[in-house]
């Protein structure tokens, strides 16, 4: 599984490169694979495959109902895969996608400590620790690899403070009235194509309640994994902040280099409650495919949260590096009044990546605010587009947005797009877009070789700096990770 | 230190540097002069390795190296500055942050340590109060927003933090005004020692009254057409570069 | 009966040109993209916020005959600009150019019927340029008048001619005794070094429904300069969709001002293509509305070659149950390194009930450009406001103040000094204040 060395592509117009487009030439180092034995449900798309599915996971009867209705609406939907994102693939054949993979283990691990030592080194090699004692940071951890949670950490200590922290199987059987009361709720299954398909065969994830007046006292955090070849990653994540509660979550993702295809299509559903507050950070690095654009995840993703009660809040921020396609738009709606959304978002692009990404901001209630900061890096033959809704209602009184979208061109066969829609019923309401579209520059370069920095580091520093304000959302544990990815994803577009 | 042998030099086909021969040793101040568009400027360039220009003919050895092979990174590391005309502005990215980065790279590529946080900051408190600089400034982006003033002053700043063998400082007075000059002029002093050595270029004579350079040189046309030492600066100044290209026109015709 | 309907018999009766093809194989290839398009509808991502189905439910009539209508110089008399005794007159009726009324004052300045000019001497230019709007508006609007462009006319500025008179163009709707549908159509080519002003209106007689599908495409040509003013103050009970596309060569000047101050439904179409090197154009624009009027600014201004400068500056009040879209589309192609082009859009909405959609893109594919865009939608400054009344300035004075303020800078855009003054004039009454 060693990756191959990678050849410059042919370059007709000039065969030397300049200075700044050398340096995007990096190798994706979570590529391998766990050779570990999967019970698998055939390929396909059918009504017998959910039922297979629900049975699997020994299903309520109206767990199974909701999955059908999905997936009737999916099928009428069939024909009409969204096309209005600036990304371009050839068509999905959902008819030859594994919609149910979990790795074989001997028996259903009680605890952490019987999970299959395969598994575990899987996840050790991914710098991911299932073992609480060795945690130093206090992280707490869901793994999922392909269809299932292989096990949650510190779930009891979390659930002396009433937290619930389990996988989205667990929650079905467990709290079946929190699911019930919630799923479905912020994204409704007919809300788009990728939510429809995802309802219907959605196979685990994770989820979260955080009751009334607990600040959670650790990183909560889900590690998300594709391993089986020809699979799709399908999971659902739920939280609920219940009044005045707060709870920060990570989520992070890799997958093996693979040259077909792969799909994930999650849905992410946050519902915050008076004075509650939720951040979530992901840092998605799917494997984006090869130099020439071959295999990589297509990333089709649902993200939304709701802040439901007054003076709630909201935060997103993401660090996309990975993935062949991203298509996501991780919103708030903003009913509840003087609640406030947030969206932090890097995104990087290199080689023949397409990212589609931004974020939806509703604005219903008074006094409701809204900040978008949104940095574009694009390398190689990428392409990188921002596309971001700020809708105000006719009742939202003094809504307040301020959006900021800026770019970086690193070499001229690259491309970076600015998508704002901006919405404004209410004349109480002041909005504010912003945008900058800039390079690095040779001249910025040559000052820090200058000063004895080599064109790497340079380019990792402004970078960096490009990213700042994204950056500084970002969990401590995470932000150092985060940086080192942001440079390793565009290790050689310089040099 | 710095032996330049015949350099010449140009960008995009057009020859600026016709041939330069300069040498500068240990402890000396060198002060080049001359009208715009004599070659100044691409001189300070060609010495640091900026890639923009070709250099056709001739030497430069510093520190008894071939300074023409290096990067110019491995040119920073060898114990070469170059304080910039006009300073770079990297958005986002903290004064503090770039040169704590140079000091290590530095350190690294001369096979030291690198500086933990606290050795850092005593060192940067120290040339702080050297250059009469303020923390705000360094928590900023990098020159970004900053004045002509406190750009030049950050120059001088990052000079003294990197303690470069030669400091090589381009135009540095220019856009400032008196006070700023005599406040740049001041760093520059105190870091001048027998070890380490300076080239100023410059238009006006006017710096010179602070820096007080050991030899003066006119750049015209992309020669050195005259040295000598400070009075050669004032005796600029008084007749204005005309009187060079007037002495140059005899000679020619003679 | 159906609008599409009576349009595509209409379509089949007009005699197609015996001497050339050309002209016959455009139309009719625009009519079949008319009839695959159709009308956007909201799903038509251009037309998302400005609805114009429902306009082609009337009966309307197309002009048959350009010679056949009834408006009199008189007529014209309280509609037509100020300064046109000093300027060249231009008339369409229902869509027809009208030569009778049409006054000419400048020598280099020419109007011929397109297939005249096809058939004649303009052939290539013709060619080249005629329809090159439908490479950049994919829809059936822009189809539907290219589909009926027989009727329009050839403008040509000749080679290095400085016109001391500017050029007033009146898109004129009779709707007095019938619903009107008019397409006015024209091909403006401005030869090299040559100078021009060109003023733009539309004015409608009479209370019968009418829609008007207005297509101009310039070609400027190397060195030229363009000055280009649009005022748009008609009923509101009138609708239109303004096309105005600029096809600059190389080291051409366009500058341009938009003011849209009443109508029903009002959409404009503005592209700026720049197809070589140090090309300048500045987009300006202002709108207030009021009452329930829509008005909808598309533009797209498309950097194809590098080095040029593009500056894009629109303004907007809305008052009453007016709406606003401001759509501005900025393309950076490969090639077009050194690019610079900016792009601001600011709205004020003065009522509970008026809303604004506004979507400044860029979509940039060179690496050496510098490119900035922003816009704002928020209330009158009440800093502003409560600072001038502290000043014992009235409430509504202050208003009218501070809305001329944020105006002013647009109008000071209009180089020609009496519409300068024509538009303020019309902005001042709107205030029902008189800043002079």
């Amino acid at each position: 599984m060693k990756p191959e060395i990678y050849q410059s592509p042919k370059n007709d117009m000039n065969d030397e490169l300049s200075t700044i487009e050398k340096t995007v030439l990096s190798d994706y180092k979570y590529g391998f694979v766990t050779d570990i034995e999967a019970d698998e449900a055939p390929p396909g798309l059918n009504e017998d495959i959910i039922r297979f599915i629900s049975a699997k996971k020994n299903e309520p009867e109206w767990m199974l109902e909701w999955r059908l209705k999905a997936f009737r609406h999916w099928s009428r939907l069939a024909a009409e895969e969204p096309k209005w994102a600036n990304i371009e693939y050839p068509p999905i054949s959902y008819q030859d996608i594994i919609y149910y993979s979990a790795p074989k283990q001997k028996v259903k691990p009680n605890s952490l400590e019987e999970i299959d030592p395969e598994l575990r080194r899987t996840f050790e090699k991914l710098g991911i620790s299932l073992d609480e004692q060795k945690r130093l940071s206090g992280v707490a951890v869901d793994a999922v690899i392909d269809s299932v949670s292989i096990g949650t950490s510190f779930k009891e200590q979390l659930g002396e403070m009433g937290i619930i922290f389990c996988s989205m199987t667990d929650a079905i059987q467990e709290h079946p009235d929190l699911v019930r009361k919630y799923l479905s709720s912020v994204v409704p299954i007919t809300d788009n194509y990728f939510a429809a398909l995802n309802s219907a065969v959605f196979t685990d994830g994770s989820f979260c309640y955080i009751p009334k007046g607990v600040r959670c006292p650790m990183e909560l955090s889900t590690y998300f994994r594709i391993n089986a070849e020809n699979t799709g990653q399908f999971e659902r994540t739920l939280i609920i902040a219940e009044q005045g509660s707060y709870v920060s979550y990570l989520e992070g993702c890799t997958a093996p280099m693979r040259d077909e295809h792969q799909l994930h299509a999650a849905v992410v559903e946050l519902i915050a409650l008076d004075d509650a507050e939720i951040k979530y950070s992901t840092v998605q690095n799917w494997y984006p495919g090869d130099k020439q654009g071959k295999g990589g995840i297509y990333n089709f993703v649902t993200k939304r949260g709701i802040c439901k009660g007054n003076n709630s809040k909201i935060s997103w921020t993401q660090v996309e590096t990975g993935s062949a396609i991203t298509w996501k738009y991780p919103s708030v709606i903003l009913k509840g009044d003087n609640s406030t959304g947030e969206f932090y978002s890097v995104a990087v692009t290199n080689n023949y990546q397409q990212a589609d990404t931004g974020t939806k901001m509703q604005h219903l209630g008074k006094n409701t605010k809204s900040r978008i900061v949104s940095k574009g890096i694009s390398a190689g033959f990428s392409n990188n587009s921002y596309r971001g809704l700020v809708h105000v209602a006719k009742n939202a009184v003094n809504a307040r947005n301020y959006s900021q979208c800026d770019s970086l061109l690193l070499g001229d066969k690259c491309g970076a797009h600015t998508f704002p829609y901006i919405e404004v019923k209410n004349n109480t309401s002041v909005v504010e877009h912003e945008a900058t579209t800039s390079k690095i520059g040779e001249d910025q370069i040559f000052y820090c070789n200058q000063r004895g920095i080599d064109s790497e580091t340079a380019v990792a520093l402004i970078i960096n700096g490009f990213a700042r304000e994204v950056m500084n959302q970002l969990p401590m544990e995470f932000a150092v990770e985060a940086q080192k990815l942001l440079a390793v994803s565009l290790e050689g577009s310089v040099g | 230190m710095l032996k330049i042998q015949n350099l010449q030099a140009g960008i995009e086909g057009r020859t600026i540097l016709k041939g330069i021969n300069l040498e500068i040793k240990a402890g000396e101040v060198h002060a080049i002069m001359g009208p715009n568009g004599s070659g100044k400027s691409t001189l300070a360039s060609v010495i640091a390795g900026k890639t923009d220009y070709e250099v056709t003919e001739g030497r430069i050895e510093f520190m008894g190296k071939d300074l023409l092979d290096m990067l110019p990174e491995k040119r920073a590391g060898e114990g070469l500055f170059l304080g910039f005309q006009y300073p770079v502005e990297i958005p986002g990215l903290s004064t503090t942050n770039f040169i704590k980065t140079a000091v290590n790279e530095l350190r690294k590529y001369r096979g030291e340590e690198p500086l933990d946080a606290v050795a850092f900051l005593r060192l940067m408190k120290e040339k702080m109060a050297l250059m009469d600089i303020q923390q705000p400034l360094l928590s900023r982006s990098l020159n970004e927003g900053f004045s002509g003033g406190e750009k030049k002053r950050n120059e001088i700043f990052q000079m003294a933090m990197l303690q470069p063998k030669l400091a090589i400082l381009d135009e540095t007075d220019s856009g400032l005004d008196i006070d700023a000059i005599r406040i740049v002029a001041n760093g520059v002093n105190k870091l001048r020692s027998k070890d380490n050595a300076v080239l100023l270029i410059t238009h006006y004579q006017r710096l010179l009254d602070f820096i007080i350079p050991d030899f003066v040189h006119v750049l015209y046309n992309g020669r050195i057409v005259k040295s000598g030492t400070k009075e050669l600066a004032l005796e600029l100044e008084l007749k204005g570069y005309d009187f060079i290209k007037n002495d140059l026109n005899i000679a020619e015709t003679v | 009966m159906d609008t599409i309907e009576y349009l595509t018999g209409q379509f089949h009766e007009f005699p197609q040109d015996s001497i050339d093809r050309g002209l016959d194989i455009l139309r009719q290839d625009a009519f079949n993209a008319f009839n695959t398009m159709g009308i956007p509808g909201m799903k038509h991502e251009e037309w998302k916020y400005t609805r114009i189905n429902k306009l082609f439910n009337t009966d309307y009539s197309l002009s048959a005959d350009p010679a056949d209508h009834s408006v009199s110089t008189s007529d014209l008399g309280p509609y037509r600009l100020p300064g046109n005794k000093d300027a060249n007159e231009l008339f369409f009726i229902n869509g027809r150019f009208a030569f009778d009324l049409s006054v000419i004052q400048s020598a280099g300045l020419q109007v011929l019927p397109i297939s005249t000019a096809y058939n004649g001497e303009h052939r290539d230019v013709i060619a080249e340029n005629l329809s090159h709007s439908s490479r950049y508006l994919k829809d059936g609007i822009n189809a539907l008048n290219t589909a009926f462009l027989q009727h329009g006319v050839f403008i040509q500025v000749g080679r290095g001619l400085i016109l001391e008179h500017p050029v007033y163009i009146y898109n004129i709707t009779d709707a007095r005794t019938a619903n009107i549908f008019s397409q006015p159509r024209s091909l403006v080519n401005i030869n090299e070094g040559a100078q021009v002003q060109m003023v733009e209106t539309f004015i409608t007689f009479g209370m019968n429904e009418s829609f008007t599908n207005q297509v101009m495409e310039v070609v400027v040509q190397q060195d030229a300069v363009v000055e280009y003013y649009k005022i748009q103050n008609d009923a509101s009970h009138t609708n239109q969709v303004s096309t105005t596309h600029f096809r600059q060569t190389a080291k051409s000047y366009v500058h341009t001002v938009t003011i849209s101050l009443n109508g029903g439904i009002v959409r404009n179409n503005l592209n700026m293509v720049m197809d070589a090197e140090h090309c300048e154009s500045h987009l300006y624009g202002l709108y207030f509305q009021q009452g329930k009027s829509h008005i909808d600014n598309h533009t797209i201004v498309d950097n194809a070659m590098p080095n040029c400068l593009s500056n894009e500056f629109y303004k907007g009040i809305l008052d009453g149950n007016s709406s606003g879209v401001f759509n501005g589309k900025i393309f950076v192609q490969r090639d077009a390194q050194k690019t610079n082009a900016y792009q601001s859009n600011k709205n004020v909405l003065l009522s509970e009930e008026a809303s604004v959609n506004t979507k400044p893109q860029l979509e940039i594919f060179a690496d050496d450009v510098k490119c900035s865009h922003g816009c704002t939608v928020g209330r009158l400054d009440e800093e502003g406001l409560f600072y001038l009344r502290s000043r014992g300035i009235s409430e509504k004075i202050a208003r009218s103040l501070l809305l001329h303020g944020f105006v002013v800078d647009i109008l000071d855009k209009i180089r020609l000094a009496v519409i300068r003054n024509y538009a303020d004039q019309l902005i001042s009454e709107r205030l029902e204040f008189d800043i002079s």
